[in-house]
């Protein structure tokens, strides 16, 4: 709205006129004020969570981050101890298996729609896409449970077990539950799809076209100019694109406490349950016995929140330099 | 990622082999994605219809009791044989759900519509400052925010003092996820409109909060009523930060300050149940929940198109 100072004011001597002489000043601090809630609003989260996660800091400061024993209750083996490392390797894993599927797949989804796609179908196929965003997480839990598990164990987990498995202790069996981190990273692809391919078409719609007629003009073939001239000029978004998917498969919560089996031992294979640090915070802080379970539990949201922030800032940044404007709201 | 062009005949059958494999490629993971999205839909479309019917909207939970008893009299059915008690029936519904949800989520709403509008009509009407970009970059780390910290916020902000589940927890953590969609959106659909408009109302010497209020917000009405129905659909869907907050309620519950009941939290914990007929009424609760998503998001398709023209 900057031309509104173009425009002479024009300074009617009506009553009315003074009476709200005032409201410009007022009103811009009134959406001001909103506008620096939603500053507050983050500063809760970053205040609240570093707060409630006091006492486990006091107690195992940075060596929490790589603790290994998570026992909240004492036993005859085990002292009582918080050690978030079963959880942030879950996490790490199942996020890297989600972005090993979902990175490639998406940034052809987003080439597609961006670049090859018929303008007809564009419209319908962008919509179902954004859908696949829309969907609750609870929803994807709730068939990957009742549905895919089963088709994953006899498709992909016992076949693989049962070849490579045999000689790579990562892969191996046995396969007793469908629940694992293999089955939740696959889940977690396809809730981060959306986010990649989004961000992808966005970006890659930013491209001047000078770039491609210049290619086309020496003879490349479609691909050749996608790849070579159209994908390097949006290389820093795309980037930022992953990036934030990544984020969200970090932070995913409802499908991975359904699918990964919330045991918190350290097993070698992407078959077997293990936990995520949401899946932690979802199943056991409801329920926690004791004043620092439940700090512990609030540091590992910090650290969540933590990640996620810095990785929203670097994603953000990239996409914003390559699109000029923050593109991919969408997800 | 150089590519070296040749024009011999030789690269050529080569390299146009190679766009047509690659092209292919792209189309591949295009129908890969869709095939979920169409599977989960047709799965729930299918198991959830199924679910459906009188009682589930009716009626609130009801614990499992053998097949030979009437569910609503707890008295033996006639004709049914003492060993009718091997199966297990759960019928029952989830109006207590469908109840909190509404409860919670259009509170959330009340909270958030203010916030977000007028943040948004700050960052549409007011020059572009780097302060504007840093809000715009806040909206986005709440919303790129995992829900379980935001979860872990209702519950260490509220819970924890006041030592109990309750239903303005939920809503209170909900804002958190519902104001930066809010935000975006207003400022988008603002923005949208034509600074004709606005010059117009300044002419006619009206002041620039009045032309904002009257004129400006008005005009694009339609689009900031899809945001908030955007943010409700959102916010409906969510469950990690609803688990921490609300915690879920087996009754029907009218009580902000006590535990409540949510759809999603009803499908999460349906579906992990041994009975059959509750895990029928997860699907019926997630038919709900993606018949709510869908019929925003088209309906947002359709304002957002006859906008844009």
């Amino acid at each position: 709205m900057a031309d509104a100072k173009a425009v002479p004011r024009i300074t009617a001597s009506s009553r009315w006129a003074r009476q709200t002489r005032h409201g410009d000043v007022f009103f811009w601090l009134l959406t001001l004020f909103f506008a620096l809630v939603i500053i507050g609003l983050v500063v809760v989260v970053g205040v609240v969570t570093y707060n409630g996660s006091a006492e486990a800091r006091a107690a195992y400061g940075w060596s929490f981050l790589w603790g290994t024993d998570w026992n909240p209750i004492e036993t005859d083996l085990y002292p009582v101890s918080f050690g978030a490392w079963p959880a942030i390797r879950g996490t790490l894993i199942s996020s890297l298996i989600a972005l090993i599927l979902a990175a490639p797949t998406g940034v052809a989804i987003g080439i597609f729609l961006s670049e090859l796609c018929p303008l007809r179908l564009r419209q319908p196929l962008g919509f179902m896409v954004e859908l696949l965003a829309a969907i609750p997480s609870v929803i994807y839990g709730l068939w990957g449970v009742a549905v895919f598990a089963n088709w994953f164990n006899d498709w992909v987990a016992n076949p693989i077990a049962n070849t490579a498995g045999q000689f790579v202790p990562w892969l191996a069996g046995p396969i007793a539950v469908s629940r694992g981190l293999a089955i939740t990273g696959t889940v977690l692809a396809i809730m981060i799809l959306p986010t990649v391919s989004a961000i992808t078409r966005d970006v890659l719609q930013a491209v001047p076209n000078h770039q491609r007629e210049a290619m086309f003009s020496l003879g490349a073939t479609r691909w050749e100019v996608i790849w070579g001239a159209v994908v390097p000029y949006a290389r820093a978004g795309i980037v930022g694109g992953i990036m934030l998917g990544l984020g969200r498969a970090l932070g995913e919560t409802m499908a991975a406490t359904m699918l990964v089996g919330n045991s918190t031992r350290i097993e070698p294979s992407i078959f077997m349950p293990a936990t995520t640090a949401a899946a932690l915070i979802a199943s056991e802080l409801p329920n926690s016995v004791s004043l620092i379970h439940e700090s512990s539990l609030i540091a590992l949201a910090l650290a969540l929140f933590g990640i996620t922030l810095l990785l929203n800032a670097i994603a953000r940044y990239l996409v914003w330099q390559t699109a000029r404007g923050p593109a991919g709201e969408k997800a | 990622m150089s590519v070296n062009i040749q024009t011999n005949m030789l690269t050529y059958r080569r390299r146009s082999w190679v766009d047509k494999v690659l092209r292919g490629c792209t189309i591949v993971a295009t129908a890969i994605a869709i095939v979920p999205l169409v599977l989960i839909i047709a799965y729930v479309l299918l198991l959830g219809g199924a679910a459906l019917n009188w009682d589930f909207f009716t009626d609130t939970y009801r614990p499992p009791v053998p097949a030979g008893v009437d569910p609503r009299t707890g008295l033996p059915i006639e004709g049914m044989g003492e060993d009718a008690t091997a199966q297990v029936q759960a019928r029952g519904g989830v109006l207590h759900g469908i109840v909190g949800t509404l409860m919670v989520t259009i509170t959330a709403l009340l909270f958030s519509l203010p916030i977000g509008i007028l943040a948004g009509i700050f960052l549409a009407e007011y020059p572009d400052t780097p302060f504007n970009t840093f809000i715009r970059f806040c909206c986005d780390v709440l919303s790129g925010a995992p829900s379980i910290v935001i979860g872990v916020v209702g519950f260490t902000m509220i819970v924890r003092p006041s030592e109990t589940y309750s239903g303005i927890a939920g809503s209170i953590a909900l804002t958190f996820l519902m104001v930066p969609t809010i935000a975006r959106t207003t400022e988008e659909i603002l923005k949208l409109v034509p600074n004709a408009v606005r010059e117009a109302a300044m002419a006619m010497g009206a002041p620039m909060w009045y032309t904002t209020l009257t004129v400006v917000v008005p005009t694009a009405l339609t689009g900031i009523v899809t945001g908030a129905l955007l943010a409700f659909a959102r916010g409906a869907g969510e469950t990690a930060p609803l688990l921490l907050t609300i915690q879920g309620n087996s009754n029907l519950s009218f009580n902000m300050f006590a535990a409540m009941a949510a759809l999603p939290i009803l499908t999460y914990k349906y579906i992990e149940s041994p009975f059959p007929a509750e895990n029928q009424l997860a699907w019926g609760t997630a038919f709900v929940l993606t018949m709510l998503v869908l019929g925003v998001n088209l309906l947002v398709r359709i304002t957002t198109a006859r906008i844009k023209r």
